[in-house]
């Protein structure tokens, strides 16, 4: 039941890549935060969406993935830098990581992600893949 | 503030240990630090334990009170800390604090970890990294580091040797030391050979999944006399936190929080990265011991591997690192690592640490790091 309640409270985050931008110093956040960690109380956090295009700041490709990703080991994950300044953890579709680089453009795509645990919930959400 | 001593120290024997308990384990490493410091344990006044997941690796929480009901020392108080691997650390920091502060006298700081009672230790050890952010896009705990060395790599051009050497360096001190889960000497083909568990890092470049436990006994350092001839001074606790998430980093290839609390520990030791004559880094993999080098002030940025290279963490070069063998060699069972590494500094600045021993050292370091970076402890130490 857990497992339930936790993904679906990220549904809208995770689906469509909810982040936030501070109105007083314009830096952008994902995921979503309650406090500005630049500007703190003066700080004016509101939602935006995220564009989903940026570029593979560092990758690695995980051979001895933990439990609920045995099925689809090996696969990539990187940290990716979005166009809008903010970085994000995620996997990368359809690749070995032979065809990656550093620096490479990539763009959102919407993917089951896990099915969790002994209860088998799935859940869905963001990954991305290289643009060609 | 008062100036804080060690007394005595312990560690148990680092491995998988099948047929020792969680509650045993930490049992023989407080009883074995009690007798190093030649006092009762009547005389404690509280107890620090840092433990980094007993609920996840034993299904047993509220261990406080399980450690002192098991070693027949109720009702000593007792504190758990937890901060992942840094937990040994915190544990220590905050035994240093009790005594400094002058609220008790003689107290125990100690870290235990038992990690082979479950057949899968890696969902309990991802719970370090952001649960939520991290964890659940399928990203592992190597992959984490995997990720920070490759970017290391392209920006600094650092080789995949340069990070074999940190492993084949801590061997060949872990060789010399019986208390370690891996005392042999290992190669540079051998790590690169070695299975890929998440790249560009493989088998060889992580530390193990270890049992083990070890303590240290504190007290006013203007009383240490009076238990030892041989006091270790404790010349700076220092602490700060980084963000969870590895992708929230100003710098992923800098762990700002080590370099935080290495800046506040040089300030209250009034001494500089040259003072420091041996130091144990948190090298739970071995970029992490190469950017513990940097971070720490010993090389400028991007210089580590080229060091590591050089030989200039040897024990006979110019910065000795991880005595010990490190994380990698000794093993590293989370929430004792950062009492193993102060013990191994104690036994250095004793002259009693055998065939590993440095010789004419008068000032160590301890680097204990939780997560990717999200606390870091370092403390200075001196005989």
């Amino acid at each position: 039941m857990k497992d339930i309640v936790r993904g679906w409270r990220h549904i809208p985050q995770r689906y469509n890549l909810i982040g936030s931008k501070c109105n007083h110093c314009g830096a952008v956040y994902f995921p979503v935060r309650v406090i500005c960690p630049e500007c703190r109380r003066k700080g004016k956090l509101e939602e935006i969406k995220l564009s989903g295009k940026g570029k593979i700041h560092t990758y690695s490709v995980i051979h001895t993935p933990t439990g609920d990703f045995k099925l689809i080991s090996p696969y990539v994950v990187a940290i990716i830098e979005l166009e809008e300044g903010t970085k994000i953890t995620s996997q990368i579709v359809d690749s070995d990581g032979d065809n990656i680089k550093i620096g490479d453009e990539v763009e959102l795509v919407f993917r089951k992600i896990r099915e969790e645990g002994e209860d088998g919930v799935i859940s869905y959400g963001y990954k991305f893949k290289l643009k060609k | 503030m008062r100036d804080v001593a060690i007394i005595g120290v312990s560690q148990t024997k680092f491995g998988e240990l099948w047929d020792i308990s969680f509650r045993d384990l930490i049992s023989e490493a407080g009883l074995k630090a009690i007798e190093d410091a030649n006092i009762e344990g009547a005389d404690l006044e509280a107890m620090f334990v840092g433990n980094m997941s007993a609920g996840l690796f034993v299904q047993q929480e509220h261990i406080a009170s399980l450690i002192v009901d098991h070693t027949g020392l109720t009702p000593l108080p007792c504190v758990r800390v937890e901060a992942a691997c840094a937990s040994g650390g915190l544990a220590l920091r905050n035994g240093i604090m009790a005594v400094a502060s002058g609220y008790h006298d003689v107290v125990i700081s100690a870290g235990v970890e038992k990690m082979t009672d479950v057949v899968d230790p890696t969902p309990a050890i991802a719970t370090a990294s952001d649960q939520e952010w991290e964890a659940q896009q399928g990203v592992t705990f190597p992959s984490l580091y995997a990720m920070m060395a490759r970017r290391h790599m392209y920006e600094y051009g650092t080789t995949r040797e340069q990070l074999a050497m940190m492993s084949v360096v801590n061997h060949k001190n872990g060789a010399l030391n019986p208390l370690a889960q891996f005392p042999m000497e290992i190669t540079v083909d051998q790590v690169l050979n070695s299975s890929l568990v998440a790249d560009p890092l493989r088998l060889l470049d992580c530390s193990p999944v270890t049992d083990g436990a070890a303590a240290v006994i504190l007290c006013p350092a203007e009383d240490a006399r009076k238990y030892t001839d041989t006091p270790v001074y404790v010349k700076a606790s220092a602490q700060a936190s980084g963000t969870i998430a590895l992708h929230d980093r100003r710098d992923i290839t800098t762990i700002d929080a080590t370099v935080h609390a290495a800046n506040t520990a040089y300030k209250m030791a009034n001494m500089e990265p040259e003072d420091i004559q041996a130091v144990e880094v948190h090298d739970c993999f071995s970029i992490n011991g190469l950017l513990a080098i940097e971070d720490l002030g010993f090389v400028e940025k991007g210089q580590g591997g080229p060091a590591i290279e050089d030989g200039m963490t040897e024990r006979d070069g110019r910065i000795p690192v991880n005595p010990s063998g490190g994380l990698k060699s000794r093993g590293h069972p989370l929430g004792a690592t950062g009492i193993a590494q102060t013990a191994e500094i104690v036994w250095q600045l004793r002259g009693e640490a055998g065939k590993r021993q440095i010789d004419g050292i008068e000032v160590g370091m301890t680097h204990n790091i939780g997560g990717t970076g999200g606390t870091a402890t370092v403390h200075i130490f001196s005989n």
